[in-house]
């Protein structure tokens, strides 16, 4: 019965198992390069990109060392860490677009936004798409909403803020205060949250209203009217790092002699461009403090300096967010496709801080601000710039 | 007192930023939307030479700075003389619609801005560790204004008279003048259209580096600065009439004043937030019935 047209059917399902079988090693094969993607939307460029960039580098900085050791091991599969990066230009609607990608690429784990004009508007997209995502943002309702799929990647300045100006009230002798924001949504946020604060620990506010608008470069006409008022403490509420310096210098200029402070992180060698003038400058950095760094943040210190030629100090605590995503991961592997299964582990989770010397374990925090723990902790370093870099101030802690 | 010193320090810069922005416009009938751009491109290229030879050479930081102005301005020229040449002129001449060098305009914008920040990076930038061409500051009642500034606000007049001088009396700003009333019969008349068009276009890019050298002084430079730049070019152009240099000097110190006067006094009474919104809306509303600016001429 075997005739032509029978061998040629018989052949061709031959062909076809065969090319089957081929599929199935190499699916057999690629099991062994699982990769993870982790995800970052968020500013690097403009005069705010110090904030994003850092969180960039720190994230290819130890994506690489733990690619190195062969990647992580999460249940039974080992990842290789794979960073995926978006820059928002501090623009929503980018931000928008930037989580868009994300989702459609399959990542469920996103660094960042850097500001609330970012991570508000991204929140929808999150809960739709199913991603978890670590702002650099202040605005509460991204972390109070039941089920909120948005962790705090950072000390807010309604955290931080209580705390510097108890510490200036007892240890400088500050008892009036004045503030000054850009015209934008985060800083003047920040501001009102800071008025609150000075308010609440028993500081005079002087000035709560003076602005200037961003891209401004001449400071002297506004902080002229501010400065006339004499505040002890001239807080620069949500200030961008390439507007610092020249705030600096100008209140300098304008012969202001009191503390200058400001909550959001900064960049020390963009201070170096204000010369003298920042010196004395308060704002929040990281914990390569002496005192906390452990020898692995030595390490990442290390390896980020020869990736990068310079270290952004900030980088300490930016690193954070990329730790609990795989922290958890690993603590709960199914969290790796379900996001759903990540918020419910964050409830419980803890880790032994890699970063920090003695007892400081990775968890999240966050219930006496939001009501329930969406925040992760880092520790709290408020940093005091002087000729050319920071020195740490003291640490504390969020009340 | 002080308002009126700032405004004064503010118009004297934004009057020699508009009258690059002006003189192109009126050689060209060309929008230059990247003029903010290369005062963003003079203020880093000052920045490179100061540094260069204060840091490496060390040359006294007056004669670095100065003669990074220099490069600035020399920089600046060679740009814009080839945007002229090489991208201007082609489009003027193949396109029959005016709008084609508004498109071209801003993509030069953009252009720049990706090269100034491949050149530069993010970073702001300052005179080298934060010091100034002259410290000091100048009091006199209740009046503070650092001697840099007054320096800068100084050499910034003296070049806006300079400018003046050079457009009315000498033969490349009769040819330039000519040019700009009337191309066909500067052309009759037997002057070089094509090498006057780009000259100006070079002279227009270099005091807009210029200025960008001389407020890296004191306010230093990064490289989101270009677009705030050129709006506020815009403004004063339009303020004072496109294409009119004493337009252009007018809507730059007019602005300045307003500036000045707005930050300072709003703040009192609790509508510092509203500066802005009050200079462009205030804009708006004399545009309406001016079209043509305080100067300008009504037929455009």
């Amino acid at each position: 019965m075997l005739n032509r047209k029978n061998f040629m059917k018989g052949l061709s399902v031959s062909a076809f198992a065969l090319s089957f079988g081929l599929l199935s090693m190499s699916a057999a094969a690629n099991a062994a390069d699982k990769v993870l993607n982790v995800g970052f939307v968020g500013v690097t460029s403009g005069p705010a990109a110090a904030w994003g960039t850092s969180n960039v580098r720190s994230m290819q900085t130890r994506a690489d060392w733990l690619n190195e050791k062969g990647g992580v091991k999460i249940g039974a599969d080992t990842y290789k860490v794979n960073i995926v990066t978006f820059d928002d230009k501090k623009d929503p609607k980018l931000a928008v677009a930037g989580f868009e990608k994300m989702a459609s690429q399959g990542v469920r784990y996103v660094v960042g936004p850097n500001t609330d004009e970012g991570a508000i508007p991204a929140y929808d997209v999150a809960m739709k798409r199913g991603i978890v995502y670590f702002p650099y943002a202040f605005a509460k309702q991204l972390y109070t909403k039941p089920n909120a799929p948005a962790y705090l990647a950072m000390i807010a300045n309604y955290q931080s803020g209580p705390t510097i100006y108890k510490w200036l009230q007892a240890n400088k002798g500050v008892k009036k205060v004045a503030f000054v924001a850009a015209n934008d949504a985060d800083p003047i946020s920040q501001r009102d949250s800071g008025v609150a604060a000075a308010k609440s620990v028993g500081l005079e506010v002087v000035d709560g209203k003076s602005t200037y608008k961003s891209g401004t470069t001449d400071f002297n006409p506004i902080l002229s009217p501010v400065i006339k008022k004499n505040p002890d403490l001239l807080v620069l509420s949500g200030v961008a790092p390439a507007a610092a310096p020249l705030l600096l210098k100008s209140a300098r200029e304008l012969g202001y002699k009191g503390i200058i402070s400001t909550e959001t992180a900064q960049n020390a060698d963009e201070l170096k461009s204000a010369g003298s003038a920042a010196n004395g400058f308060i704002s929040l950095g990281g914990a390569s403090t002496p005192e906390l760094a452990s020898a692995d943040m030595k390490e990442f210190v290390k390896r980020y300096t020869k990736k990068f030629g310079v270290y952004d100090d900030e980088s300490n605590t930016k690193v954070y967010a990329l730790e609990y995503i795989i922290g958890v991961l690993q603590a709960n592997p199914k969290a790796v496709d379900n996001v759903d299964e990540f918020k419910k582990t964050a409830e419980t989770f803890s880790m032994k801080n890699p970063y920090i010397k003695g007892n400081m374990p990775m968890t999240f925090v966050g219930k006496g601000y939001f009501g329930q723990k969406n925040q992760i902790f880092v520790p709290m370093v408020v940093n005091q710039y002087e000729n050319g870099s920071f020195k740490t101030l003291f640490v504390g802690k969020v009340d | 007192m002080e308002i009126v010193v700032n405004g004064v320090y503010l118009g004297a810069q934004y009057a020699l930023i508009a009258l690059g922005l002006t003189l192109i416009f009126g050689l060209m009938n060309v929008l230059n939307f990247a003029h903010g751009q290369m005062f963003v491109l003079g203020g880093f290229v000052t920045y490179g030479v100061t540094e260069r030879l204060f840091s490496g050479l060390h040359f006294p930081l007056a004669i670095a700075f100065f003669l990074g102005v220099i490069a600035a301005a020399l920089v600046l020229m060679v740009v814009g003389g080839l945007f002229e040449r090489l991208f201007f002129r082609t489009v003027i001449n193949r396109s029959a619609r005016d709008e084609s060098t508004m498109l071209l305009a801003a993509g030069t914008a953009f252009l720049l801005d990706s090269v100034i920040l491949i050149l530069f990076g993010q970073q702001q930038k300052g005179m080298p560790d934060g010091q100034k061409l002259i410290d000091g500051v100048f009091s006199w009642g209740s009046v503070l204004i650092a001697y840099d500034r007054i320096l800068v606000a100084g050499i910034s007049f003296i070049m806006i008279v300079g400018f003046i001088l050079y457009m009315q009396w000498s033969r490349t700003g009769r040819a330039m003048r000519a040019l700009a009333q009337d191309k066909m019969a500067a052309r009759l008349m037997g002057v070089n259209v094509d090498f006057y068009t780009m000259l100006g276009f070079a002279f227009g890019a270099a005091l807009a580096g210029i200025v960008g050298g001389l407020l890296f002084s004191v306010t230093g430079i990064n490289s989101g600065l270009g677009d705030p730049t050129s709006i506020k070019a815009f403004t004063m152009v339009m303020l004072g009439g496109a294409g009119v240099v004493s337009g252009a000097i007018m809507g730059g110190f007019i602005l300045g004043m307003l500036e000045s006067v707005l930050l300072s006094l709003l703040p009192l009474i609790g509508l510092g937030d509203l500066t802005h919104f009050i200079i462009f809306a205030s804009l708006m509303v004399f545009l309406a019935i001016r079209p043509q600016g305080l100067m300008g001429k009504p037929w455009g």
